[in-house]
């Protein structure tokens, strides 16, 4: 890498080679062979996938396992996950964009395109576990031969209207902030192919000014477009258990634990993919130690909001006195699942702790570790929340277990392999970080230095 | 640096968003009213039938009632077809060495039923009961249409879904005295000062309540 450093003496030398440096990889990609090795496994993985869905849509939703009473089995658990580990994406992009924190340009573009496919993941669940997939488009209010609206009484037709929402939201707000990285990466290609393809997506991008007001209006809108949603969406996920009556799901802290546990999931991921990506594209220049601490303090803060909520929702259930509630609360602590419970708990919570100290946060593989326990913890929380409430709801005459079928398990796999083929593909093709905004904040930083 | 796109390729790629647009617009609209042709409905295509019955000189030029035929209309989910001994209470005098009657007089003579063709088919899904509707007083003609005036048979109606719930969101235009549901030519019936208001005194004594005929699982059981 040294040789890549920028020099300090030239701003233009510099910014140069801040571009060069993000503009390489599609061009040139380094690290060619670790690229294919995790590709084919993504790809083995969408395999799985394309196998386990042509099972479900052969057979029907009886090869999962979720039957009365667990009607939603890690089906809906997995779409939350995938909805949290989104948000986080447009937490680290648009919030910090409209608040000025330009520290972000470094993260944004691959926290973007975090989101974009966890939310491809997310929104293909609610398609595959209805019982007849293929007529998922009576979900849209459409001109239909039925004479009917979507039933909008029914969380599934939210479902639709948040993801189909949030989707676009964040593919234009990913694309609107691409667009001059682009037309960077068309201007320095060899290849015709390689210029007429980023030149096309460039939409003809000359850098003039009024190219770059407009699109700072764009781009500014856009990013105030995504931050409401990413409450407003997340509350809807709370909100669609809270329509259901089963105990464990009716506590009043629900949206606001829903957000800071998606915000918490979602920066766990996007630390773990930054290390990663940081260390395989030779990239510790632009994410600095900086970034890492930044992520490291996000994470804590939203983790220990989250920690909040597992409190609050105890304290609910507690001070409501209610039986089943109780039932419930000590079907979590001690019940069949409980282990789902004390999972999310300790691998939540406790490597969490470490982030109190500057030292951790600023380790890669220390910070990767902690952002893949916080993966998996609220993982363990969404299966926790559905099954825990649903293997023991109000009527004690419907009792019974869960255990998710293999054909489930295969899909949350193909699913991860669904994201890794998206994300790696972007990785490679598209510039992975903002150069422009990245050259604009170091100037802003040396300006006021040197005032 | 040299060019990479030449100076109309913008013109281009706007056209072909636009083209695209419209495409997009165009095959929606396209898609919405292939799905309400009678080419997808079946409304107003003949049915072939093994023996060509006319419903036009049965019951039109003779007058034959409905249930004469179809005589589980006021009893059963299914208004029936009538079996070959039906056809011969007339036919045994009538035409009986027709050419065209011969699978008829074949399907008495081995007790073996016509395979007629289900002209007004509905989905599996759907659950419709022929009873309720002829006890309230709807006519016959409202789903069958003019049947009088077919000498071949074909579904007068689209009977999608949209069909059946305009009805019962409102059903008192619909209705008719219950002892003249097969009548076919209400023409001037609605606009005889002596039948206003018959929908809605009907609606009241049979406790017709369209909140309640609009529920999902009413049809779809």
């Amino acid at each position: 890498m040294a040789e890549r450093r920028p020099n300090r003496a030239s701003d233009a030398d510099r910014d140069a080679a801040v571009t060069r440096a993000i503009t390489r990889i599609p061009l040139d990609y380094p690290h060619r062979l670790a690229w294919w090795l995790f590709f084919l496994a993504a790809l083995g993985l969408l395999a799985v996938f394309l196998v386990s869905v042509t099972v479900l849509f052969a057979r029907g939703v009886g090869v999962w396992g979720n039957n009365i009473p667990v009607n939603w089995g890690i089906a809906i658990s997995n779409y939350v996950w995938w909805l949290g580990i989104g948000q986080g994406g447009t937490l680290i992009s648009a919030l910090l964009l409209l608040v000025q924190q330009h520290w972000r340009n470094s993260l944004n573009r691959f926290a973007e395109t975090v989101t974009v496919f966890a939310v491809i993941c997310a929104g293909i669940y609610p398609i595959l576990h209805l019982g007849r997939p293929w007529l998922f488009y009576w979900m849209a209010p459409y001109p239909s031969t039925m004479g009917v609206w979507p039933q909008f009484k029914s969380p599934l037709a939210w479902d639709f209207f948040a993801v189909v929402t949030y989707l676009t939201v964040s593919i234009v707000f990913w694309y609107v902030g691409a667009i001059p990285d682009f037309a960077s990466t068309r201007d320095r290609a060899k290849r015709r192919s390689a210029q007429v393809f980023y030149g096309l997506l460039a939409l003809g991008w000359r850098g003039a000014a009024r190219h770059w007001a407009r699109w700072r209006q764009a781009y500014r809108l856009s990013a105030a477009l995504a931050v409401p949603l990413v409450v407003s969406f997340h509350s809807e996920v709370s909100l669609l258990m809270s329509a259901g009556p089963i105990p464990g799901w009716a506590s009043t802290v629900f949206p606001a634990h829903f957000v800071a546990g998606a915000a918490f999931s979602g920066f766990a991921v996007v630390a773990m993919l930054a290390t990663v990506l940081r260390k395989t594209l030779g990239l510790q220049d632009l994410v600095t130690a900086k970034h890492l601490d930044m992520l490291g303090k996000l994470m804590l803060v939203t983790g220990m909001l989250t920690a909040y909520g597992y409190f609050a929702e105890a304290f609910n259930a507690l001070y409501s006195g209610e039986a089943h509630e109780l039932q419930t609360l000590r079907d979590r602590f001690a019940g069949a699942y409980a282990w789902s419970y004390w999972g999310a708990v300790i691998l939540n919570f406790v490597p969490l702790q470490l982030m109190w100290l500057r030292r951790f946060r600023c380790n890669p593989a220390c910070l990767f570790l902690v952002g893949l326990s916080g993966a998996v913890g609220m993982w363990l929380e969404r299966y926790m929340l559905v099954v825990t409430s649903l293997y023991r709801d109000y009527l004690v005459s419907s009792w019974g277990a869960y255990h998710a079928s293999v054909w489930e398990w295969l899909l949350f796999a193909g699913t991860v392999g669904l994201f890794m083929v998206g994300f790696l593909l972007f990785v490679r093709l598209a510039p992975m970080m903002s150069a422009f905004e990245i050259k604009a904040a170091i100037f802003e930083h040396e300006e006021s230095v040197d005032v | 640096m040299p060019q990479i796109f030449k100076p109309s390729a913008d013109t281009w790629l706007r056209t072909f968003a636009a083209v695209a647009a419209l495409g997009l617009i165009a095959a929606a609209l396209f898609g919405a009213g292939v799905a309400r042709s009678d080419w997808v409905t079946r409304a107003g295509w003949p049915v072939e039938q093994p023996v060509p019955f006319s419903h036009k000189h049965h019951v039109g030029d003779l007058g034959l009632d409905c249930r004469y035929c179809h005589s589980d209309v006021e009893e059963g989910r299914y208004a029936g077809l009538p079996s070959s001994h039906v056809c011969i209470t007339c036919h045994s005098q009538l035409w009986t060495g027709a050419e065209v009657l011969e699978p008829v007089r074949a399907s008495f003579a081995e007790n073996r039923p016509i395979a007629w063709k289900r002209v007004a088919a509905l989905p599996e899904y759907v659950y419709f009961d022929h009873h309720i509707h002829v006890a309230r007083g709807v006519p016959c003609v409202e789903c069958h249409g003019r049947i009088d005036e077919m000498p071949l048979t074909w579904r007068a109606k689209p009977l999608q879904m949209r069909f059946c719930i305009d009805c019962h969101r409102d059903p008192a235009p619909r209705l008719r005295p219950v002892n003249q549901v097969t009548r076919m030519d209400w023409t001037g019936w609605a606009s005889d000062p002596a039948n206003r208001g018959f929908g809605e005194r009907a609606m009241r004594r049979f406790h017709i309540q369209p909140a309640k005929l609009t529920d999902c699982n009413v049809c779809h059981r």
